[in-house]
């Protein structure tokens, strides 16, 4: 048996290393693909940055001394190649905008979108999945009605509308919520001035600082904006599980385990779900990407500090450092995440393993 | 089965949710901070030598202090800041001021003369945008050194030639002018910036308060100074939010989360109205709207046409509607709160009158002009009331609707029919307003004078406007200076490619134990230190 199994392992090992490999080449290309398109895009926009820094009151002399530094009046291949050549380093530029560096914007947007769009897939998948599947098992029920009215108003209605009248249901009228904002100003200054923030995920930072008042206050604000992603995320979740499980439950298999006698629940969750959650892995992965690119018009109405608002207040500025920077985190979130679906497909799909 | 799994899970989330809903209930600004939400995303930088936008130069209003400032209390009036007293030698080129002793900055470090004449060198070398308003003196990077001096307690200033002393005491008051801790800001120097890099985000003044954190785009915590020279403010802390949604800040000033709401629409603050919680101030702004007629074009270039064009806006039919709250009509290049403003607004619409000078001006109509629009709600709506209302008197508007700045491009590349068109002043003196629309040396395209708006549109105002411009801002005397200024008002309202409408007001939206707010006004920026609540 051992001198069977041994290649088999070093094939397999051999396999996973060349998918692997390919992957990170994938990666670079998508990245490379990425960067020189908007990198095109952003010099055949006719909008001049310089103008963007300096105001229209500057003098030609000022305009020129800020073309030089930013070596606007180099080739454009050149200007590309040094732009790629930094980025390897870490170095995304500076921000025309924010005058900062862009990575280091990038730093404190990203984890803002990233906490906000984790905890709305959260909420999309647990509600979405059980959803979809209480449509797909009785189809026609009023369930199955109530599941798609819900889920036709997540995607027909406009998220500003839906965002401000949550705000003041929940939080004008009600008072269940905290306002707009990551935190109120005095936990925001408590975490900003006395705390550690390890990761500028402000949920994360007060777990790990052991500030309960301060994630209280963090969970308050970031329930609604989160939850109104969650309710799109859903919308779009339990469309897709309704019909993979719709699908699925056509199958033979579902009819012979019926026929033996398995408990209705043991159908749908363990034999169907099973080959269900294939295709919906991919489904979740990409909702999460598109959360991870940043929500411009909740983060607008939430007032979140997020990417979204960043890329696009960048494209308006013509900020094409930060409009790039952001292309690239959104760019390596997105192939990440494919290939964490690829991988996740592996493991839950027993022949995608052979 | 698979129904109780369901519901169940559904179930928990709805507790989850639910289970936020008491620790929601702090809707209550901290007594000894001021929150105060805006959109502060126009900041490209808050180093008093390159901050030249309205959230900038409010921050630094408030961390900086120069020699001379405006008083809060009576708008247009001058008052000591680091400087004691100031005179002009009788050579009318010599200025002297004499420093205020004990005055620290943030640092500890002591405020001199010597930091003080430093400081505004610093500007000239730096020469960035806003370095216009001091170098128009004559100061350059090679010559500053000599023209500006320090001596024991007294700094003095040369100009190249005798200003009025108003127009060089006024420009000392806008932000540029922010004397910053040269000692300090040294050590941070990186590359020969002087420090340009580290007060991107951080303070080195003398003000109320200092620069606790400020994070673009996102919002600055600011506070207060102990000790300060003009008394210490009376709020701890500033805690600035980015904001830039008025619904979402009505909503936070409703409930008492924020204490000031800066970006309110006028719906907002209709939808405020009656609430006993909350008070709305108003305030006036310096910008101006105003269409810009090429004089490249023949039609536009044609005086009736001009005058026809001027009645043939709805002027007060835009402020009570579109309008309402946020503009008011102003037919005059300088806004209310400046030297020699006027308030005569002599044109309102009269269609026949308008008519009547279109046949007059021998064209045959009807004509097709373009017209060059900014993307924005605002201006979309005050240009289709124009387009309206010129159609009667056949003028047929096509609009051009793009992006701000490919607009400005347009304009400053004078390839424009008719623009719409904002300008605000650049430093709180009359001169910056006549000196762009009141004046264009040279109308030549090889000139490239795009700073000035008569060459944007290619008017030439001709050799006697030219020349009063270039007096007025000469003029000694005070109360001459400002009857000059309002003659240039009048013959550019009157004879020029310049159609003026409006003047910017605005509406902030206070909670109601907020007291001592001051937005500012035309010429000034806000004022944290005289708030309290």
């Amino acid at each position: 048996m051992s001198d069977i199994s041994t290649p088999q392992g070093g094939n397999r090992l051999a396999r996973l290393l060349v998918q692997i490999l390919l992957g990170l080449g994938t990666l670079a290309i998508t990245i490379l693909g990425l960067l020189l398109i908007t990198f095109i895009i952003g010099r055949v926009v006719p909008i001049d940055p310089v103008l963007s820094i300096v105001g229209e009151r500057a003098t030609p002399a000022q305009m020129q001394a800020v073309r030089d530094e930013l070596g606007l009046d180099l080739p454009m291949w050149e200007q590309f190649y040094i732009y790629v050549r930094d980025a390897l380093q870490g170095d995304l530029g500076r921000s025309i905008r924010t005058g900062m560096p862009v990575a280091q914007d990038i730093a404190r947007f990203f984890p803002a979108t990233l906490e906000l769009a984790t905890l709305g897939t959260i909420f999309g998948t647990l509600i979405g999945i059980p959803a979809g599947v209480l449509a797909a098992a009785r189809p026609g029920s009023i369930a199955d009605q109530l599941v798609r009215l819900v889920g036709l108003m997540g995607y027909s209605m406009p998220v500003f509308w839906l965002g401000l009248v949550g705000l003041l249901i929940f939080y004008g009228k009600l008072d269940w919520v905290a306002g707009p904002g990551r935190l109120d100003p005095a936990y925001d200054m408590m975490l900003e001035f006395q705390l550690t923030q390890y990761t500028g995920m402000v949920l994360l930072d007060s777990l790990l600082n052991g500030a309960w008042d301060i994630f209280r206050n963090a969970l308050s604000h970031i329930i609604l904006p989160a939850g109104l992603l969650g309710y799109i995320s859903m919308a779009y979740i339990s469309r897709m599980t309704r019909s993979f499980m719709m699908n699925e439950l056509g199958q033979e298999y579902i009819t012979t385990a019926r026929v033996k006698g398995m408990p209705e629940w043991r159908v749908i969750w363990v034999h169907a779900m099973r080959n269900v959650m294939v295709p919906l892995i991919t489904v979740i992965a990409l909702s999460y990407a598109y959360l991870l690119e940043g929500s411009v018009l909740t983060e607008t109405i939430f007032a979140w500090p997020g990417l979204g608002s960043y890329i696009t207040d960048a494209l308006f500025a013509a900020d094409m450092p930060a409009v790039l920077g952001g292309t690239v985190v959104v760019g390596v979130a997105f192939v990440t995440l494919n290939m964490a679906s690829d991988i996740l497909y592996r493991l839950v799909d027993p022949r995608a393993r052979a | 089965m698979f129904l109780k799994h369901g519901l169940g899970r559904a179930a928990a989330v709805a507790v989850l949710l639910a289970g936020t809903a008491p620790m929601a209930l702090m809707a209550e600004t901290p007594a000894d901070t001021l929150v105060v939400a805006d959109a502060i995303d126009d900041i490209v930088s808050i180093d008093p030598a390159e901050a030249f936008e309205f959230s900038g130069v409010d921050l630094n209003n408030n961390v900086y202090d120069t020699l001379i400032e405006l008083d809060p209390t009576k708008p247009g009036e001058l008052v000591p800041g680091l400087a004691e007293s100031w005179s002009v030698a009788d050579d009318g080129v010599t200025y002297t001021f004499k420093i205020k002793s004990g005055i620290t900055f943030s640092s500890g470090n002591p405020l001199t003369a010597q930091v003080a004449a430093d400081s505004l060198k610093r500007v000239v070398k730096l020469n960035k945008t806003p370095a216009f308003i001091l170098t128009q003196f004559g100061l350059t990077a090679e010559n500053v050194d000599q023209m500006i001096t320090a001596d024991g307690d007294t700094v003095t200033l040369k100009t190249d030639k005798a200003y009025a002393p108003s127009f060089v005491y006024n420009c000392l008051t806008a932000g540029v002018a922010n004397i910053v801790d040269m000692t300090e800001v040294m050590t941070h120097e990186a590359n020969g910036d002087m420090g340009n890099e580290w007060l991107k985000a951080n303070s080195a003044g003398t003000g109320a308060y200092v620069l606790k954190s400020f994070k673009p785009n996102e919002g600055y915590v600011l506070e207060r100074r102990e000790g300060h020279w003009r008394g210490d403010a009376k709020l701890k802390t500033v805690f600035m939010q980015h904001i830039p949604e008025g619904a979402t800040e009505r909503l936070l000033l409703e409930k008492g989360d924020i204490d000031i709401a800066r970006e309110l629409t006028p719906t907002d603050i209709e939808g405020l109205s009656g609430n006993a919680d909350v008070k709305i101030q108003g305030d006036v702004g310096g910008q101006i709207y105003y269409l810009a007629l090429n004089q490249k074009n023949e039609v536009l270039a044609n005086p009736k046409v001009q005058e026809a064009m001027r009645y043939a806006i709805d002027y007060k039919g835009m402020t009570d509607s579109i309008l309402k709250g946020m503009w008011v009509v102003h037919q005059n290049f300088l806004p209310q709160g400046f030297l020699g403003a006027l308030d005569e607004n002599p044109y309102s619409l009269d269609i026949e009158k308008a008519k009547a000078l279109m046949a007059e001006s021998g064209l045959t109509l009807p004509v097709e002009i373009n017209f060059t629009v900014r993307n924005n709600q605002e201006r979309l709506d005050i240009a289709t009331s124009i387009q309206n209302t010129f159609a009667q008197i056949g003028i047929n508007l096509k609009m051009d609707v793009g992006d701000g700045k490919q607009g400005l491009e347009t304009y400053r590349g004078r390839k424009h029919d008719i623009t719409l068109q904002t300008w605000g002043p650049d430093y709180p003196d009359p001169h910056t307003n006549a000196s762009t629309f009141a004046s264009n040396p040279d109308n030549s395209d090889e000139a490239g004078a795009t700073g000035y708006l008569a060459w944007r549109t290619a008017w030439d105002p001709g050799a006697e406007i030219n020349g009063e411009t270039d007096a007025a801002v000469v003029e000694k005397d005070t109360e001459k200076r400002k009857a000059m200024y309002e003659d240039l008002q009048r013959k550019v309202r009157d004879h020029s490619a310049f159609v003026l409408m409006f003047q910017q007001a605005r509406q902030d939206g206070l909670r109601a134990n907020v007291q001592g707010f001051y937005a500012g006004g035309a010429t000034d920026s806000v004022t944290y230190w005289t708030i309290s609540k």
